[in-house]
């Protein structure tokens, strides 16, 4: 089961507001798919390690050498409120 | 033109080199095809045709995109309302790879939003319908390219499966699918779902068809460094019977719920196995009844690191509100994301959070391993698992959007491949009627190989093909 304390904190953690109705909907959700989700936990895995990569991979190495990257306006071009160069962006701070 | 339609990519692409077809008509044609569409299946349509000077194997044929390949200038959304209008600065490696073997883009083709569904129900850009019954829903998350071929509105199409977001509309729209070993295709340009698990792979109308344009994309990418390519390529898939293969049959099938019809194909399919000659046997996979639960948790924790990038600040949509940055980046999440992707973002992040990691994301990893141990056992005495791709024919509209949790279990025979990282293709088996009745819709057959035995997987399927069709 997850609360809706715990909802309200994922939310903010996942920078995601969430209506009301969401909220409700959400830990209703959530909590459904979990206690599917929790039967893993009843499996005796100790010692077993986990996967990190499915194919036995080498280490890719390259030389580290400068090349050109995209041009700053046609990156900027893409960027909803561009501004002398750069992304420009809500203050961090509100007053 | 009607009878140009009826070719197939590897037909078509003999005459066109033989000189009989120009690329000029075959794209016409196809173009008008595309220009048809009442499924809903393409987000954009190319309304010229391209790359007329490159020879190549695939000279000429148009291909279907999944709008989650990056292609340069031209829109590319990932079926989300978040990344509405943004046009990539670059192409996705697999596209430039079909773009060199000389075909072109025929269009742009629905999805679920950034891949996350198995109907095609959460696009941003409305639902892709079936084109063997409107009602009924196209499988996803590559819904747009499975009825764009399945519908005769483009002769080949590429999508990617994270867990089963291939085979799962194929099956459901009466086409081949096919998901490469983990590595086989660069992911480089594939706009980020799962990155332990998403592969780039064909759906086309026959074997012969994927493996032409497996061989295409597959290969070795400096710009993505899991990519390892399939070594001695890939050929046209060929063989006269199955003597000598050894299939097996996960024995928890026989508990395993799903459709009568889709069982009843299943089981005539492994008549014809053995009347060409292979050999089957149950097999024992006892942690892949847990793959669901497990990928519910790994694909939901990458996810919600992948999709921290839609912050309102370098592409795609802004919406601001009346305070600081933090939020502006909530209100563009709020707003710029569906309730499927919040649903996962928010799954992902609670199985990270401090105090749960252990729990899931490490438990969900360490069941991966089991499954892998499960197939490695089967592989060391079978050439293949088989099952039935789906569990059921494609659904009606809206009948499991309200029970997020019923819509997951649709993967349930697709992802246990996906995250062992090998191989499976479906093809289309024959046709049953849906429970509670309705019309005869396809029914997928999904063969799965160790990795990298993707020409045995396509030579099987090419004889099973033909036995199911002869």
């Amino acid at each position: 089961m997850i609360e809706r304390e715990q909802v309200l904190h994922v939310a903010r953690l996942s920078r995601l507001r969430l209506s009301e109705a969401e909220i409700e909907r959400m830990t209703g959700e959530l909590s459904g798919i979990l206690e599917h989700v929790d039967r893993i936990g009843e499996l005796d895995l100790d010692g077993v390690p986990p996967t990190d990569h499915v194919v036995a991979l080498e280490n890719v190495l390259r030389p580290d050498e400068p090349r050109p990257s995209w041009p700053r306006e046609d990156v900027l071009a893409q960027a909803p409120d561009p501004a002398e160069g750069a992304f420009r962006v809500p203050s961090p701070q509100a007053d | 033109m009607a009878e140009l339609l009826e070719l197939t990519v590897a037909e078509a692409a003999a005459k066109i080199a033989a000189g009989e077809v120009s690329r000029e008509e075959y794209f016409e044609a196809w173009r008008g095809a595309a220009a048809s569409d009442e499924l809903n299946a393409f987000l954009w349509r190319a309304e010229r045709v391209a790359n007329l000077d490159v020879e190549g194997p695939l000279a000429g044929i148009p291909v279907a995109i999944k709008d989650l390949f990056c292609t340069e200038g031209s829109e590319t959304t990932a079926g989300s309302r978040i990344l509405e209008g943004h046009r990539p600065l670059y192409t996705a490696t697999a596209v430039r790879r079909l773009d060199e073997a000389g075909a072109m883009v025929l269009g742009k083709t629905n999805m679920d939003e950034f891949a996350m569904g198995s109907s095609n129900e959460n696009s941003a850009y409305g639902p892709v319908l079936n084109p063997h019954d409107r009602g009924r829903v196209p499988g996803g998350s590559s819904g747009g390219s499975a009825a764009a071929v399945g519908g005769g509105l483009a002769p080949c199409a590429i999508g990617t499966d994270t867990g089963g977001s291939i085979r799962q509309p194929a099956s459901l729209c009466g086409i081949v699918g096919l998901k490469p070993t983990y590595g086989a295709i660069s992911r480089y340009g594939m706009i980020a779902f799962a990155s332990s698990l998403d592969q780039c792979g064909p759906l086309t109308r026959d074997v012969t068809d994927a493996a032409l344009l497996l061989a295409a994309m597959q290969g070795r990418d400096p710009c993505d460094s899991t990519s390892v390519g399939l070594q001695g390529g890939v050929r046209a898939p060929s063989g006269e019977d199955l003597k000598g293969l050894r299939f097996a049959v996960p024995v928890e099938l026989a508990q395993d719920s799903f459709e009568p019809g889709v069982r009843a194909v299943f089981e005539s399919t492994l008549k014809l196995i053995e009347g060409l000659g292979g050999e089957i046997a149950e097999v024992p996979l006892p942690h892949t009844e847990h793959g669901i639960s497990a990928y519910y948790v790994i694909a939901p924790a990458e996810a919600s690191s992948n999709l921290a990038r839609y912050d309102g600040v370098r592409y795609g949509m802004r919406r601001e509100g009346e305070g600081d940055l933090v939020e502006m980046y909530e209100s563009t999440r709020a707003q710029g994301f569906g309730a499927e992707v919040k649903r996962r973002i928010m799954l992902g992040t609670y199985a990270l959070s401090s105090g749960y990691y252990d729990a899931y994301y490490a438990q969900a990893q360490k069941v991966r391993t089991k499954i892998v141990e499960d197939y490695a056992a089967a592989f060391a005495e079978f050439d293949f698992v088989v099952t039935p791709t789906s569990p059921s024919v494609a659904f009606e509209l809206g009948a499991k959007t309200a029970d997020p949790l019923a819509m997951y279990m649709n993967d349930f025979f697709t992802v246990p491949m996906s995250l062992a990282g090998i191989p499976a293709i479906s093809i289309p088996a024959g046709t049953a009627e849906p429970e509670g009745g309705g019309p005869q819709l396809p029914v997928g057959f999904q063969m799965a190989a160790p990795a990298f035995a993707e020409q045995r997987l396509l030579d099987t399927a090419f004889v099973l093909e033909g036995a199911i069709d002869g």
